[in-house]
């Protein structure tokens, strides 16, 4: 399961592409403030599949939308591949995502009465890759999850777990070296769940992609080789998944 | 990101919501085609009066008696009036013009069986040419005929055809008050000039209509027509001058006599249907604006209506500006084909409107520019807002945004 990490490590450690150094993020003030993020500091590396658990509430969301560049901490430091993100003024953060990150919700969030080709071909659009190669790119990126079939289908025409598969094209296309998945099985049942889980673990083999995923299934975080506990906006435990989920 | 891809992206947004996007832009579509034809309603309008008024004959000056303020249909006291001889001073005194006396009236007049009342106008063969009024068959007065005041006449063509019933007329004899009187020449149509019907008329030498109808030898009006371009001021001066010494007149004193210059009634004129024209094209302006605050509105709820797209675009990679150029070139893409339309409908309109009216046709240019670069203006100005407003949007909360 841990195939490409293991052959990165034979030459060396991996280097370390996210870097959270006691990370606030804190909602409201005074009697109501509410501390999503209460001092979290971890590191990931490149080609890790990293699973983040925790109750409802915990901060999980809050964490990966902040590795994500989609949310910024209310105090601490994140470091993105060497580079401080506080740094980076709203378009610059926006070119991150668009070059580093691919993201994958719960609700799909794919764009209503669009096609699946057309959903997986916006990320290039906003790269300004030519019409020709980005059909070209997205035609291959649905083929790959398996859905070469449904290019005209929209989100209303396909099914759960072929909605989470095209938003996976989506997030893959333009080759990010990140993928952040927050609950990308939540609504899905235990086949479907099953599906997803494959193509993710795919892509990683295939292209060494750094996943980090939040879940509450301890069935889904076992896919990952490193599993985070949240409680209260603090990272409580940080492991392997057997010896987290033990 | 490609322009023709935010293009495409912003048609395709309008597409997806045919009819909203209709009624969107019909502020627009009604605002740009109110303000063209309203413009070229007036244009039209302003042609029409100017035509009218070069058909009464160019460089037509009216002299008339009695003190008037400035102003077309300015008041006018009543003075004594002029006779031939007056209108003899002026042929020999001033160079380069023809002349025409004219004494106004009307008398009932009877053909065969037809009658009716008629303008008659007594008056000499000058007439014909000074106020731009040719014979269309028959022949104009003999000099023998305008000396002794003979009872002949030249009918217009709207007796011709309800009077003689297409009968001939020439040779006819017809009853004009209480003299017979023979109709020697038809003249040509002119057709209806400011609710008048030019070819309602018979004209009579001037010396009969004086002894047989009205029975005074007064001139009521004199015209007179610069015979060379661009003399007509220099004419005027010296008819003033002219009478000014033969009515006695004091220097300094107050003329009771008026000279007019048609120009000069057409410019008063077409200045008075040329305020007219941007008085309603500034209100239709402001249909124009309506229109574009419509736009803003619709463009308001549709950013808010897809908050939950904006933020998957922030995503995956999507800039505040391109979020901003995306939903202005939305509401310009929806401005300019109201523009469009409306260009189309208020031309159209126009065109009906003055078919309908018998009104020349003008197409200006300049209107339908400034017409259609207003509403692509508009889809700027008040796509910008909204535009903006999607732009600000931070992805998270617009991610969560139900
Ligand atoms: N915009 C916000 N304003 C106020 N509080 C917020 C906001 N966003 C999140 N929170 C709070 O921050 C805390 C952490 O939220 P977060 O979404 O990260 O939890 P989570 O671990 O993802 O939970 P779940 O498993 O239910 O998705 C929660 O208590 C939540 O109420
Ligand atoms: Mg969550």
């Amino acid at each position: 399961m841990s195939d490409g990490y293991g052959e990165v490590r034979e030459s060396g450690v991996p280097p370390t592409i996210v870097e959270l150094c006691d990370v606030y993020k804190i909602y409201g003030r005074g009697a109501t403030e509410v501390r999503a993020l209460d001092g979290v500091s971890l590191t990931i590396r490149a080609g890790e599949f990293v699973a983040i658990m925790g109750p409802s509430g915990s901060g999980k969301s809050t964490c990966m939308n902040i590795i994500g560049c989609l949310d910024s901490p209310s105090a601490g430091q994140y470091i993105f591949s060497g580079v401080d993100v506080g740094t980076l003024g709203r378009d610059e953060r926006a070119l991150v995502r668009r070059h580093f990150m691919g993201f994958v919700f719960q609700s799909y969030n794919l764009l209503p009465r669009t096609s699946a080709l057309s959903n997986v071909e916006l990320p290039l659009v906003y790269e300004g890759v030519r019409p020709a190669l980005r059909h070209r790119r997205a035609v291959s990126a649905l083929a790959a999850v398996g859905l070469a079939d449904r290019q005209a289908a929209t989100s209303a025409e396909l099914s759960g777990g072929q909605q989470q598969r095209v938003a996976i094209a989506r997030a893959l296309v333009t080759e990010p070296p990140v993928l952040l998945a927050d609950e990308p099985t939540g609504n899905l049942d235990t086949v479907m769940a099953r599906e997803v889980m494959t193509q993710l673990t795919d892509v990683r083999r295939e292209r060494g992609v750094t996943i980090v995923m939040v879940t509450h299934e301890p069935d889904i975080a076992r896919y990952a080789d490193r599993v985070l506990l949240f409680t209260d906006g603090k990272l409580v435990r940080d492991g392997t998944p057997a010896e987290v989920l033990a | 990101m490609r322009v023709l891809d935010v293009l495409s992206l912003s048609t395709q947004a309008i597409a997806r919501n045919k009819l909203r996007s209709f009624l969107t832009t019909l502020g627009i579509i009604i605002g740009v085609a109110s303000v063209v034809a309203m413009v070229h309603l007036g244009q039209s309008a302003t042609r029409s009066v100017t035509e009218r008024i070069a058909s009464i004959g160019s460089n037509l000056l009216f002299v008339m008696p009695g003190t008037s303020l400035r102003g077309p249909g300015a008041v006018r006291t009543s003075a004594e009036n002029f006779d031939l001889s007056d209108v003899d001073a002026i042929r020999r005194e001033v160079d380069g013009v023809e002349v025409a006396p004219a004494l106004a009236t009307t008398a009932r007049v009877v053909v065969g069986n037809a009658n009716d009342t008629i303008p008659v106008l007594g008056t000499s063969n000058e007439y014909l040419s000074v106020r731009n009024h040719p014979l269309d068959y028959g022949r104009a007065f003999e000099s023998g005929e305008l000396s002794s005041g003979a009872s002949v006449c030249i009918i217009g063509k709207t007796l011709v055809d309800e009077m003689f019933l297409g009968q001939e007329p020439l040779g006819a004899t017809i009853r004009v008050g209480r003299t017979a009187c023979r109709v020697i020449g038809v003249l040509s149509e002119k057709g209806e000039s400011m609710g008048q019907d030019r070819d309602k008329t018979i004209l009579m030498p001037i010396k009969a209509v004086q002894r047989r109808l009205v029975g005074k030898l007064d001139v009521s009006v004199i015209y007179v027509s610069a015979l060379v371009d661009g003399t007509t001021k220099r004419v005027q001066s010296q008819i003033e001058s002219l009478l000014r010494q033969r009515r006695r007149v004091d220097s300094g004193g107050v003329d009771d006599f008026y000279v007019r210059d048609t120009q000069e009634i057409a410019e008063a004129l077409e200045s008075t249907t040329n305020t007219l024209t941007v008085l309603l094209g500034a209100i239709a302006a402001v249909s124009l604006l309506v229109g574009g605050i419509g736009i803003m509105n619709i463009m308001l709820v549709s950013v808010t209506e897809r908050t939950r797209e904006i933020g998957i675009r922030l995503a995956i990679g999507a800039r505040a500006r391109d979020v901003l150029n995306q939903f202005l070139v939305e509401s310009i893409v929806l401005s300019t084909l109201g523009g469009i339309i409306g260009l189309l409908l208020g031309v159209g309109g126009t065109w009906l409107l003055t078919w309908k009216l018998d009104m020349p046709f003008v197409l200006s240019p300049l209107i339908m520019v400034v017409g259609f670069s207003f509403s692509v203006a508009i889809g700027v100005v008040f796509g910008f807002f909204p535009a903006r407003k999607a732009a600000r949007l931070n992805p998270i909360d617009a991610l969560r945004h139900e």
